[in-house]
């Protein structure tokens, strides 16, 4: 039984992970950059979440939406203001590296507002748990509301993306910007709205983040968006099917390598997961080998 | 063409010099009293981030690629230059201790920079990235669990200090998240050259980096960054140049963290974390990429002042944040550049020197 | 015997044969070009020629070598260098190091040598930084040699990339498109650039253009491509007066 409880924590892991691969997988897939600052896109999205119900004292689900708002306005802003200028740059090292100076903005500006130290974060969510098996497997409520929230996202977003007209200019941004300029959509606003997306997606996975794992710190999201990542990565980045099961799959990886092997060293297993996975299958999954043309 | 030649290498010369002035200044001020306790604190600490940031920056600046795992090669020398200072504490006196202990954390960190290179450079751009970032965190996380002890029997290897299974009378060297301590201690009698011993290693950085980057290789280095296709379609092996850029500058920062290891009374893994690598990557960006006596600058400006100035650490990674992001968009975005140049030629009056294409 | 010796040369991407049962000969010391609409698949060839495609069939032979299916770098040991249509210069290096750079296998000395700066260091570069001027000043770009090439007007860079490609001491000097973006007298002066490079490097020259009075001009025999088939060989005079060859281009 201590397996498949296992199981189920890494499931309800890997979906928190498939939703913020979710969102870097779309802007890498449109955008062509890293964003590194995803994961403390994230950590904004919880403390604003947090302050909302402890300081405002708002509603949950209100509090829930104006993170989002919060995140998406954020995420479009600093796209517009850090990535956009360089765009048309001569290295892509500009970008990524601005990305990571971005990401230690968010941080620090938290730093500065809430301090170092943890806070706990409140009950947004209250499912009540199931037992199973005459109660030798619960399952958290807030497993199962992970769960679920992973697979509408997921759906939302492949049918917005193959359905919708904004949807399919994103396609057309990401197969080839240039010639879709010249089809006359509009680059620049394809590309804020897959961050506003990407951002909006982060808030959720703030709250089922802290949910499940209830401490924030301004460091929370640094390393599950490292992580969720190499998550985008494993399913082929820019495959929104791919983000969801390598996500996934992460998250079993780390919770029975935790379990089972070290809790040490979980994270240097899910980075080696990484590692073999570029080397054996640079595209991941799902992924498509493009190849630059000479 | 004979200009060319000596138009470099009078460059490298104003960096040399540039170094042993600093370096005369700061021990004249020293030796006069005229330097707090503080101020000689930190002399060390910033040799030893000044030759991490040239190092770096070989890989940024020439090779073209992000590494974000470079506090995992200063991680590597560190431990493996501590754990040999530590075994052979009383068998040799300290320079030619301490000058072993040097040569082994290069060469631990060199065979790692080969070894991680091999796989991570058959990769592009944010790959490879992500990848170096990966490494850092795998070492840091495998010397997180590493326990080494000696005794009459030898060396000791372990996860866990249990695992030791030592001979009673053995010592634990090296434990796990506690990392290795007295380092320092052993080095009491040559303490007071440590910054001496800083300066020369910084020259010797400054000599390896030059001289490769103006040279035969150091064109292949550079030709496989501007453009990989063209660099092989003239015969260059692009992935042999770049992983012998990638492996001097791992050994270099091996170097980097020997001179850490050896200042240290103890020595903690945490301490090469991420935030480490960035901060590296931070001094490199805002003295310009590829920009040696940059590095050397943005460093000693960027780690002395915050430290100088109280309560400002409080801001200090926000600042760096702050100024990583303008500095990449004021040096990179072509709307930026073109703001320049059209500057540039406002206040040189009209040159057509740098004609746009 | 011939310089380049290329027969039954085939590559399918998928199920598109991109190039197929393509042959061309080339004697040593000949201009040779070759031309056909976009799409016909003549840079194609030229990827085939130098290694950055494997051919799926077919055999290439550089001066009697079997060069077939060889890395690019292979290659361009062999003697093959080329250039290519949307420039590659090491632009944030100076005009003179992108001509050294070509020199890497020719003027070779170690990177313990270059990093100590031991006595070789400086004869090697001495005799690279004599050779690069002379080169230059046949590309008359030897004023420009502190330059950035990225700084260097278009022109220049095209010549730049032909003299870079030259500093590898190749036997054949594929020139993918070089007028192309070149006004008029900028393509007088190129063509009278490539017929100097043919007879002062004793070159061979395989060359893609769309400019008919540059390839009418200079280039003593012509292979057209359409739809990755050879479609006229032989005198460039003949060929174009191929009716064939007229419709290809002009259209049905």
């Amino acid at each position: 039984m201590s397996f498949i409880s296992y199981l189920k924590d890494g499931i309800s892991l890997g979906s928190i992970y498939a939703i913020i691969a979710l969102g870097y997988t779309m802007v890498y897939g449109i955008a062509k950059m890293l964003n590194f600052a995803h994961g403390d896109v994230i950590m904004v999205g919880a403390f604003v979440i947090l302050a909302a119900i402890t300081k405002a004292g708002l509603s949950p689900l209100l509090s829930v939406l104006l993170a989002i708002i919060v995140c998406t306005v954020l995420g479009v802003t600093i796209e517009m203001i850090a990535y956009r200028p360089l765009r048309k740059a001569s290295s892509n090292l500009a970008v990524l590296i601005t990305a990571i100076g971005v990401s230690y903005l968010l941080q620090n500006v938290a730093l500065l507002i809430f301090g170092a130290d943890a806070k706990s974060f409140v009950t947004v969510i209250d499912v009540p748990a199931l037992k199973l098996f005459d109660g030798q497997l619960t399952i958290k409520g807030i497993t199962i509301v992970t769960i679920i929230a992973c697979i509408v996202i997921m759906a939302g977003l492949t049918f917005f993306v193959k359905k919708t007209k904004p949807g399919r200019a994103m396609q057309a941004v990401s197969e080839d910007r240039d010639a879709a300029q010249l089809m006359g959509i509009n680059v620049n606003a394809t590309i804020s709205l897959t961050f506003a997306i990407g951002s909006g997606l982060a808030a959720i996975a703030g709250l089922l983040l802290c949910s499940a794992y209830p401490t924030l710190t301004p460091y929370t999201g640094a390393m599950p968006g490292i992580k969720a990542f190499v998550a985008a990565v494993f399913g082929g980045i820019g495959s929104i099917p791919g983000a969801m099961i390598g996500g996934i799959l992460l998250g079993v990886i780390e919770i029975f390598g935790r379990a089972y092997i070290s809790s040490q060293v979980a994270d240097a297993i899910v980075f080696a997961v990484l590692i073999i996975v570029l080397l054996v299958r640079p595209a991941g999954l799902f992924g498509k080998n493009i190849q630059e043309k000479v | 063409m004979k200009k060319s030649l000596t138009k470099t290498s009078k460059n490298n010369f104003i960096t040399y010099a540039m170094v042993i002035v600093v370096f005369v200044v700061v021990q004249t001020l020293s030796s006069t009293g005229n330097l707090s306790n503080l101020l000689k604190g930190l002399l060390v600490p910033l040799c030893v981030y000044t030759i991490a940031s040239l190092s770096l920056n070989l890989v940024v600046g020439f090779s073209g690629e992000l590494s974000l795992g470079h506090a995992g090669f200063m991680c590597v020398g560190a431990y493996s230059s501590a754990l040999f200072s530590n075994v052979v504490r009383d068998a040799i006196p300290s320079v030619p201790r301490l000058i072993i202990a040097i040569l082994i954390g290069a060469a631990v960190a060199g065979v790692f920079g080969i070894l991680i290179g091999i796989p991570v450079l058959r990769l592009r751009g944010d790959y490879l990235a992500i990848v170096t970032l990966a490494f850092g965190e795998i070492i840091k996380n495998l010397i997180n669990i590493l326990y080494v002890g000696i005794d009459e029997n030898g060396l000791h290897v372990a996860a866990s200090s249990a695992g030791l299974k030592m001979a009673p009378g053995g010592k634990q060297i090296m434990k796990g998240a506690l990392g290795i301590s007295g380092t320092g201690a052993i080095y009491k009698d040559i303490k007071g050259q440590f910054f001496l011993i800083g300066v020369i290693l910084i020259i010797i950085t400054l000599f390896i980096i030059q001289n490769l980057v103006n040279s035969r290789s150091g064109r292949a280095v550079m030709a496989a960054r501007d453009n990989r296709i063209a660099a092989e379609s003239i015969g260059i092996n692009v992935t042999k140049y770049k992983l012998l850029a990638f492996t001097v500058s791992a050994a270099l920062a091996g170097v980097a963290g020997v001179l850490y290891a050896h200042n240290l009374s103890m020595l903690k893994v945490s301490t090469f974390d991420y935030n480490m690598s960035i901060m590296i990557l931070v001094y490199v960006v805002l003295g310009g990429i590829g920009n040696l006596r940059g590095s050397i600058v943005a460093t000693i400006i960027l780690y002395a002042l915050p430290e100088l100035l109280r309560g400002f650490s409080t801001y200090r990674m926000l600042i760096y944040a702050i100024v990583l992001i303008a500095m990449m968009l004021f040096n990179w975005a072509p709307a930026a550049r073109t703001w320049r140049s059209r500057m540039v030629e406002r206040v040189k009056g009209n040159k057509p020197k740098k004609e746009a294409a | 015997m011939a310089m380049l010796e290329v027969n039954n040369l085939s590559i399918q991407f998928g199920g598109l044969h991109a190039v197929d049962n393509f042959h061309l000969s080339i004697e040593k010391g000949k201009l040779y070009g070759l031309i056909g609409p976009n799409g016909a698949g003549k840079t194609t060839v030229f990827n085939l020629l130098t290694g950055v495609y494997k051919p799926t069939e077919g055999i290439i032979r550089l001066d009697g070598t079997d060069i077939t299916g060889k890395s690019t770098i292979d290659i361009n040991k062999a003697g093959v260098a080329r250039t290519f249509q949307n420039i590659r210069l090491f632009k944030e290096m100076p005009v003179l190091d992108n001509v050294k750079a070509g020199f890497h296998n020719h003027h070779s000395y170690s990177t313990f040598t270059g990093i100590l700066r031991l006595p070789k260091y400086f004869k090697v570069e001495k005799e690279m930084n004599e050779r690069a001027m002379e080169i230059l000043k046949v590309f008359d770009l030897d004023k420009e040699a502190d330059y950035l090439a990225g700084n260097l007007p278009y022109g220049k860079q095209r010549k730049l990339e032909i003299a870079r490609a030259l500093a590898t001491e190749p036997k054949l000097l594929l020139l993918d498109e070089p007028a192309a973006g070149m006004n008029p007298n900028e393509t007088q002066e190129l063509m009278d650039t490539i017929r100097f490079v043919r007879d002062h490097f004793d070159m061979t020259i395989l060359l893609i253009e769309h400019d008919m009075k540059l390839v009418g001009g200079i280039c003593e025999a012509l292979t057209v491509l359409n739809f990755g088939q050879v479609l006229a060989q032989g005198n460039t005079a003949e060929v174009l007066k191929d009716p064939a060859v007229i419709t290809a281009y002009l259209g049905a």
